[in-house]
Formats: structure tokens, sequence, C-alpha cells
């Protein structure tokens, strides 16, 4: 047993974490660190340069774009880039629909869309989640019904984040209603231009519009935009949302996002002394250190794990980690809300987006995102998969209960 | 980064794991806990025979020159079996002392004899009123001729009772709760003026409250510099920690265990309980506190040896917080999860509950070190 890196690992993760400071543009890491809103230019311009380096889908086979480095790498890169704080490649595409269509894909779609999706002259967005199928996505109604040398599609789609900006949609859709109803589920990528699509913002409890309503209506999508096989959807689903190991428990920014709260709480004052300085607070802020470093260190022990088996099987473990960083997000996302007590609750949507700040904000210039992220980011623990469907995946998988 | 154990220490992990399975059984501990000093003399021989007493001494001074991780298997096997025999007491706390401080002559006449079992030693260190401050020392070292005089009382000494010998910190010089002043001495448990209570606690482990009356000693009794002990002191009882966390996973992984098993065969409303919802998301909140405390055992193993005392310091009190926390948990739900059944004294699953209460008791409970922890800044420095 050993903790340490070896030399090469240290001096790969010395390389990358130089990368990102000397490439990472100060706009963009300024709204990361404030907690401000990324446009689209933000995370098309910063993917762009990941992808110049070679670095855009290190995950990906060699053959697509891949770098081919070793699990603990891979590990390293994101920590890194969570911690820089740089924002994530689009995960819709990069993470999501690039894997699948790089396991299960035909070599047609592969050379038509991976390119793209590293490059994001495609922007992705997910079609899973319906109206009536949340937890139990698998009773999804959306029909896909074959007509010829296309199908027509029909139905909605929900909770289908940045679907404003997207090119694309990779859907879930019931082309064999006769079945039982994980079989019958096909795995569609559909050009969000087609004629019949509706895109209609959902304002979240924070006042943002990230996520949208997507409405089908006789969309007509060809039969080569099918991934895989028809019907075999399921399986391609329970891949993308189980083969994201090394991601999932974001310990590398809540690193980040620790490092900021000490920073305010050490610029807010209670009484005669720094936040940072008041018994309650600071042990607060320790408890949550001591549950992240013990998730990194359960992190690292599923990333070494990883070297010695097969990493393109989906690991229950993930389902974990998921559920305990989130519920680390989100008591570090609580701890940013209280640090600067009063001033969490002035509302001032416009400070929250980085490119509209023109007047001074109520009070200081720091608080303004904070109780906002809060309120959003509890769709962590939503959101994937609910934490409570992560326990009984657990309960099934690994317990056999 | 590598958390795989190495050939030699998979098979130490084997024949720890088989010993304790063959001998240490629910029933057969019960037995052990009977015996005159709350443990098995035979069990101890046997460690012994096994090579596990000599383990992390230095092989020229007789031992085997194992390392913490070695420790980390003997003491998960030993938590899974809630091992009675004073192992934590001689060989990592007392035989940490010696290794750290120890002069050749004490370690050469010494260690041969822990190693082959023969000889039991205690660490006298904490007092009715230090609570988890280990610089907290009222007993008295006072200069008398070359030696010195002890006086004091020593309280909660882990097999006290059962020790041949004992390692006593004493007050030299400064004020009660100075880092500086604090030696160590070695003392024959029946030297004239040392009157031991022994008791057992509520986990079943022996221990024992040590008057000390005018206890004279000679220079020889003093291990390391006279009044410079309190660092070592600090390192030996986080190398103690490190194990405790290790034993406490042993522990915790036979309370996930049993109850899983019992979830599946206990039967109500016509169903095995293990059906319902609830109990599973309660079962997999145990696996993950579990699993939280396994990261956190192995990061404390692998800082026992780390050169930056501070760096040391914290990781094993965040080690520390995660295992009480876990252990409770772990210890309440297992507890809950059987219902009646895990309320009696017949099962098993109480006393291991019991144990995982008493580890977060010892050397500073969660609260104590996620204090010092918050006083000290935490372990991530601010943006």
């Amino acid at each position: 047993m050993d903790l340490g890196f070896t030399g090469d690992e240290v001096a790969f993760r010395d390389e990358v974490r130089a990368f990102f400071n000397q490439n990472l543009p100060d706009t963009i890491r300024r709204k990361m660190v404030e907690g401000r809103k990324l446009g689209k230019e933000d995370i098309v311009d910063w993917q762009r340069i990941l992808n110049k380096k070679g670095w855009a889908v290190p995950h990906w086979t060699k053959e697509w774009g891949g770098t081919g480095w070793t699990p603990v790498k891979q590990y390293i890169f994101l920590d890194e880039m969570q911690q820089a704080p740089a924002p994530s490649p689009l995960q819709f595409g990069v993470y999501m629909v690039g894997p699948v269509i790089i396991a299960f894909g035909n070599e047609a779609q592969k050379k038509r869309f991976l390119p793209r999706i590293a490059n994001i002259d495609d922007w992705w967005c997910q079609g899973f989640s319906e109206p009536g199928s949340g937890s139990d996505l698998a009773s999804l109604k959306t029909t896909a019904k074959r007509a010829g040398d296309h199908y027509v599609v029909n139905g909605q789609k929900t909770w289908t984040t940045l679907a404003q900006y997207a090119d694309w949609i990779f859907c879930l859709v019931r082309t064999n209603p006769e079945s039982k109803k994980q079989q019958g589920i096909s795995f569609l990528l559909i050009d969000m231009k087609t004629p019949g699509i509706t895109v209609r913002p959902i304002q979240t409890l924070d006042g943002g519009k990230e996520v949208n309503e997507v409405f089908f209506d006789d969309v007509k999508v060809p039969v080569e935009n099918l991934v895989g096989e028809e019907n075999k959807g399921w399986d391609y689903a329970k891949f993308l949302l189980g083969n994201e190991r090394f991601g999932i428990a974001r310990v590398g920014l809540s690193k980040e996002r620790i490092r900021r709260l000490k920073e305010l709480a050490s610029i807010e004052r209670v009484g005669d002394k720094p936040l940072i300085e008041d018994e309650r607070f600071r042990t607060k802020i320790a408890a949550v250190e001591v549950e992240l470093k013990a998730l990194e260190m359960t992190q690292l022990r599923v990333v070494a794990a990883a070297k010695n088996g097969d990493s393109s099987k989906p690991d229950p473990a993930s389902s974990i980690l998921k559920v305990k960083g989130s519920e680390i997000q989100q008591t570090i996302s609580e701890l940013l809300f209280e640090v600067v007590g009063p001033y969490g609750l002035p509302y001032q949507p416009e400070q929250i987006d980085g490119d509209r700040i023109n007047e001074p904000s109520i009070g200081p210039d720091y608080a303004a995102p904070l109780a906002p992220t809060f309120f959003n980011w509890r769709k962590i623990s939503i959101y994937g998969g609910s934490n409570e469907i992560q326990k009984n995946i657990v309960a099934k998988a690994i317990l056999g209960l | 980064m590598d958390f795989e154990l190495s050939e030699e220490q998979r098979l130490l992990k084997q024949s720890v794991e088989r010993l304790v399975a063959d001998r240490y059984g629910f029933e057969q501990r019960t037995g052990y806990m009977k015996e005159p000093q709350g443990w098995s003399r035979t069990l101890w021989k046997q460690y012994a025979e096994l090579g596990l007493l000599g383990l992390p001494f230095a092989e020229k001074d007789g031992g085997f020159g194992g390392g913490p991780v070695d420790t980390m298997i003997v003491m998960e096997a030993f938590g899974r079996a809630l091992v009675l025999e004073p192992f934590l007491a001689t060989i990592v706390l007392s035989g940490g002392i010696l290794r750290a401080l120890g002069n050749d002559k004490q370690k050469s006449e010494l260690v041969p004899k822990i190693a082959d079992g023969s000889l039991i030693l205690a660490f006298a260190q904490t007092e009715r009123q230090s609570r988890y401050d280990l610089a907290d020392v009222v007993t008295t070292a006072k200069k008398d001729g070359a030696g010195y005089v002890l006086d004091g009382t020593k309280s909660l000494v882990l097999n006290g009772d059962s020790a041949d010998k004992l390692i006593v910190s004493g007050r030299i010089s400064g004020k009660q709760r100075d880092k500086e002043g604090i030696g160590l001495f070695l003392i024959d448990a029946k030297t004239k003026g040392v009157s031991t209570r022994g008791y057992q606690n509520i986990d079943g482990m022996r221990a024992a409250e040590i008057t000390l009356s005018s206890v004279k000693v000679g220079p020889e009794a003093l291990i390391g510099e006279p009044g410079k002990a309190f660092p070592t002191i600090e390192r030996v009882v986080d190398e103690a920690i490190a194990a405790l966390s290790a034993e406490a996973v042993g522990a915790m992984a036979v309370m996930h265990e049993v109850t899983t098993d019992f979830l599946k065969t206990r039967r109500q409303f016509g169903v095995p309980i293990g059906n319902f919802q609830v109990l599973q998301h309660a079962a997999v909140d145990m696996l993950m506190a579990l699993e939280q405390a396994r990261s956190m055992a192995m990061l404390a193993t692998m800082m026992v040896d780390e050169a930056d005392n501070v760096e040391r310091h914290k990781s094993i009190a965040a080690a520390k917080v995660q295992i009480g926390r876990s252990g409770r948990f772990v210890g309440k739900t297992a507890v809950q999860l059987h219902g009646g059944i895990g309320m009696t004294m017949e099962y098993k699953v109480g006393h291991y509950f019991k144990r995982a209460m008493a580890i977060d008791m010892l050397f500073g409970d969660a609260d104590h070190h996620l204090a010092m922890l918050a006083r000290t800044g935490g372990l991530l420095a601010a943006a």
C-alpha cells in the first residue's frame, strides 16, 4: 500500500496544472470561482482549447481522440480541472452520448459525430426524463414509429439541460409498445432543427433557465440515426448512467469550493473577529473537510481498482461516490450561503450572469451567486438517478437485497 | 498510489484471519473473558508463535521489522473477532514508546520477551482530569539522587491489571498542561508504592486505575530524554489511533455483514425484511459509513510514518473523526435493524456496537479531534 503518486504521475499532474494555469481564460476562471453563470461561448471556447491540446476526450478510445491515460491519470486530470477551477467539457456530448456511440454506434455514426462532439461543433442535450417518467425511467412514453426509412417521433421530454443551445438531442424512445417496458426502448439521435420540435424553458427555483421541456410532434428521424439495435436502448442507457466513476464525486470541485468558503469566511466578520474564527462555523467546515477527505480516499480506491479490472463496465461503487459526493457538495453550498449571512438574501440575477454586470451589487460583490447556487445545487442529489435510486442500486447490486 | 497488499502481507492476513476464525468464535471469546485477567494466555502464545507480537519491532532488536500496514492487517482481523488480548497496550502503545525512545539496553532486554509472549506491558498515561489532553500530566516525577520519585494516579490504563511492567508518564518540570517537562519511566508493576485496581470496561476489555505513591525508580527507568517525551507520546498515540481505526473497520464490517444476512433471513409479514426499502436504505447507509471509515483507516495507516508531524497528526485526527462517527452510526443501525435480538447480551452484534463506541472514546472522540482540526485551520488552505 502506498498513497503517493509515482514520479511520472507527479510530473503529469504538474504538466496538467501548468496547462490550466496558462490556458484557462481568466474571465472563465473568475466566473467559476465567483459562481457566476457561464455563457455558451465560455464552454465552447474552453472545450476547443482543450481539444486543440488533445485533452477534450481523454477517456475515449485512442482511435477517436482518447489519450490512453491510465485510470490514475484520468483521475488526476479531472481533479486538477475541477480545482483550477475550469468548466467540464460538455457532459452530454463528451461523457454521455460520445461513449455510447463509441461502444454501440456504427462506423458512419462514429465518423459523423465523434470529431464534432470532441470539438463541440455540435451541442448535445439529453432526452431521457419525461413528465411521467423520472425515477421510473423505463416507463417512458415518447414513441418512435417506423415508417419506411425513418421513424416518426411523438411525445415530450423534460429537464433537458441547455436544450436552448442544442444542435442535437439523444433520446430514449419507445419503438415496441407491446414488449415489457425495458425491452421496447431504442436510443435515437435527433437533429434539433427537425420540424416538429419545440423547446420551452423551465425556470428553476434559483431563478435560472438551464432546463427545458422538449416537445416532439411528428418529428421525422432517419433510421440511420438509431444507435445499436432497435429495442436495446435500455442497455445503452444503463451503460451511460453507470460508466462515470472518476468524476461523479466531484472531489476536486469540492476542494476548490472549500478553499473559496474559507477565503470568504476570512473576509466576513462576526463581532470583532473573522467568521473563520467562529467556533461553530469553523467546526462545520472541518466536519465537511473530513467527509471530503474520506470521499477522496474512497475515490482513489475505486480509481486504483480500475487499474486492475475492466473499466468499461459500470461499477456499483459509482453509486456510493455519487451519493456521498452530492451530500458533500450540497453541504458546502449551504455553508457558502451562510457565509454572507443576511447578504445571502438580496436576489440579483443580473449579478449572477457574469456578462451582464453593470451596476454595483447590493452587499459584498461576492454575495449574489451564493444563495441561488445553494438552491440550484439541490439538483445534484436528484439528477442522474436520485440518491434514493442510487441506494436501491447498491442494495441490489452490492448487498444482494 | 496503490491499495493492494504485498504477497507477504496477504499471507499475514490469511494466517491471522484463519487463527481468529478457528479460535475466536463468539462463544470462545466469552470463555476467554472469564479467564483470570480477562483474556487468553493460550491465544497470546499463539500470536507469539505466529510472529505477531514481534511484528513491528526491528529485526536487530528481536522483532520482524513489520510496518504500519502489517499492524493494520492484524488489528482489522482482531476487530472482526473482538479480540481481548493486550495487543494494543503491549505491542502498539508500550512497544511504540520503546521503538521510538528505548535505548539499546532496554530494547535488547525487553523486545525478545515481548515477542515470545512472556512480557506484558501497559502504558500508564491518562489521568482522572486529563480527558483527551495528552499533555495534561499531574503525576510528578521528582529528581531523587540519580533517580526519580513518582507520585500520582493513572486512570484507564489499558490492560494495566495484567501488565508485568508499566510505562508511566510523569511531570519532571513545568505546569499541568505544558508539553515540555514530561518524562517516561519504565517500572515494574510490582514496585513498592504501585497499587492497581483492575476492572472490565463496557466492551469486555480490561483496564486499571493505578496509584503511584512515592515510587522510587533508578536512572535506568527513564525512557528517552527527561522532560522531552511529549512529541513521542503524541506520535505513538497517533499510531495507536491508526491501529484502532483498523480494528474499528473490522468490527464495522462484521456488523454490516451480520445485519445484511439478518435482513435476508428474518421474515415478517410473510417476506424477508430485506424486501423493505426503508431497511435496504439503512443497510446501504451502513455500507457507505463503513467504506468511508475504511478509506480513512487506510489513510491513517499510510500517514503513521509521515515525516511532517502536523500533516500526520491532522490526517490521523481526521481518520479518528470518521471512525468515531461511522462506528457509532453502524453500531446503532445494526442494533436497530436487528430489533429485539440486537438488544440481547447473548447475540453478538451488540458486543461489536459496544466496542465501536469504546473506540470512539479512546484517545479523543470525534468531537475532540474535530475541534482540533477546526482550531488549526482544517485540512485545506484558504484560496
